[in-house]
């Protein structure tokens, strides 16, 4: 690719942030498929390396662009695909805020509220497979995603301890 | 058959959303699930935040939030500090779901604008993301010098793996509450948005553009009947 890819994170995640709608996470599938299957920035390794190092960091979800950013541009490229994930949505939140008494309950806003969770749900179910295909190339990793989806289902027990319990077993080497 | 009205809608979604997108299960409430009315024994009777009260709270919250911010964000604010009854947060968090973009980094603009104004809105916003960038870029650095170790990747490879199932366990969270507030084109709009996005591999716009505004639609004819 000839893009500056200082350019290329700037208007990338620009324009991703307005699709993302349901977090970070909705978002995930369309953050494989530039990173990974176009632009070709990483590997589908490196990719699920990348998520997994967001999980282990405090914050909100959103942090796993700096990462991306950093692997592509290093302190420049996790700057701006920072700032351009997060900038012009704060703008619009800002100044939408002061008009949103004025239409929180209005029927149409509540509508297009109510349609965009099944979508949002869809596309974390995106996440979910994008991820998996990515890390799950033995037995035993199938069966730790399977695991975890049952225990967060069914428990409150804190994703760090299923975090720390998944990265033993593949530090033992079964993955 | 649709018996959503909008009050049951907008009650409905703080759930659905809360308990599919926040993934701190071991946070120190249901993460959304709660009433959105406030218990009238307890006003908030707390004074407006300064911006450095704005700021180390946002940055306490960023730093303690594992897997998404938004149950602390309302631990903090609403049982803590009380700078908000439990609808004002509910009410100030679905507009930051209104909008496209971050929900958590949208709530911390809407929050500090609304105490602070523009600078407000910067304080509570740098006090979200800074601690966390900080952290992350460690991270990174050492990612980019130690990554190619193979026990670091195997490590990581376990944690992805896991973390694909928490983004399962959050699917499954929020699909029942959908079915059950009446919304029954949800499962067909997601099936369509899982194949486009997950197994076509189209550009998310471009699923969005197709598939945002029929979901809406649906919504709306089955809001008025």
């Amino acid at each position: 690719m000839n893009f500056n890819p200082l350019a290329a994170l700037l208007g990338y995640f620009a324009l991703l942030s307005l699709f993302a709608v349901g977090g970070a996470n909705a978002a995930i599938p369309e953050m494989h498929r530039v990173a990974v299957e176009v632009m070709h920035w990483m590997s589908d390794r490196q990719f699920a390396d990348t998520y997994a190092i967001a999980q282990l960091s405090p914050g909100p979800n959103v942090i796993i662009v700096t990462l991306i950013g950093y692997h592509v541009a290093g302190f420049a490229g996790a700057s701006v695909a920072t700032i351009a994930m997060c900038g012009p949505t704060c703008t619009l939140a800002f100044f939408v805020a002061r008009f949103w008494d004025r239409f929180k309950d209005a029927p149409w806003r509540i509508a297009i509220q109510a349609g965009l969770v099944p979508l949002s749900l869809g596309l974390i179910a995106a996440s979910a497979f994008v991820l998996a295909r990515a890390a799950d190339h033995e037995l035993v990793a199938w069966l730790i995603t399977a695991t975890t989806a049952a225990v967060a289902f069914w428990t409150r027990l804190n994703p760090l301890w299923i975090f720390l319990v998944a990265g033993s077993i593949g530090l033992a080497g079964w993955l | 058959m649709y018996g959503l009205h909008r009050h049951a809608a907008a009650a409905w979604l703080a759930e659905a959303s809360g308990g599919g997108l926040g993934l701190a299960r071991s946070a120190p409430d249901a993460p959304m699930s709660d009433q959105p009315i406030a218990d009238p024994a307890a006003p908030p009777a707390a004074a407006a935040p300064s911006l450095s009260e704005l700021f180390r709270s946002f940055a306490s919250i960023s730093v303690v939030a594992f897997g998404g911010a938004l149950p602390w964000a309302r631990r903090m604010i609403v049982e803590q500090r009380r700078w908000m009854t439990a609808e004002e947060f509910n009410e100030t968090f679905s507009l930051s779901q209104f909008l496209p973009g971050p929900n958590v980094v949208n709530f911390s603009v809407v929050f500090g604008s609304r105490f602070g104004g523009a600078s407000g809105a910067i304080v509570a916003l740098a006090g979200l993301l800074g601690p966390p960038l900080l952290i992350v870029t460690v991270l990174a650095v050492l990612y980019a010098r130690y990554g190619d170790i193979a026990a670091l990747s195997r490590i990581l490879v376990g944690i992805a793996s896991a973390a694909a199932g928490l983004l399962i366990a959050n699917v499954a969270k929020m699909f029942e509450p959908m079915l059950r507030k009446g919304l029954h084109f949800g499962p067909f709009v997601a099936a369509a948005g899982f194949i486009g996005v997950a197994l076509m591999q189209w550009p998310l716009p471009l699923v969005f553009a197709v598939l945002a505004p029929a979901s809406v639609a649906l919504a709306w004819f089955g809001m008025r009947r």
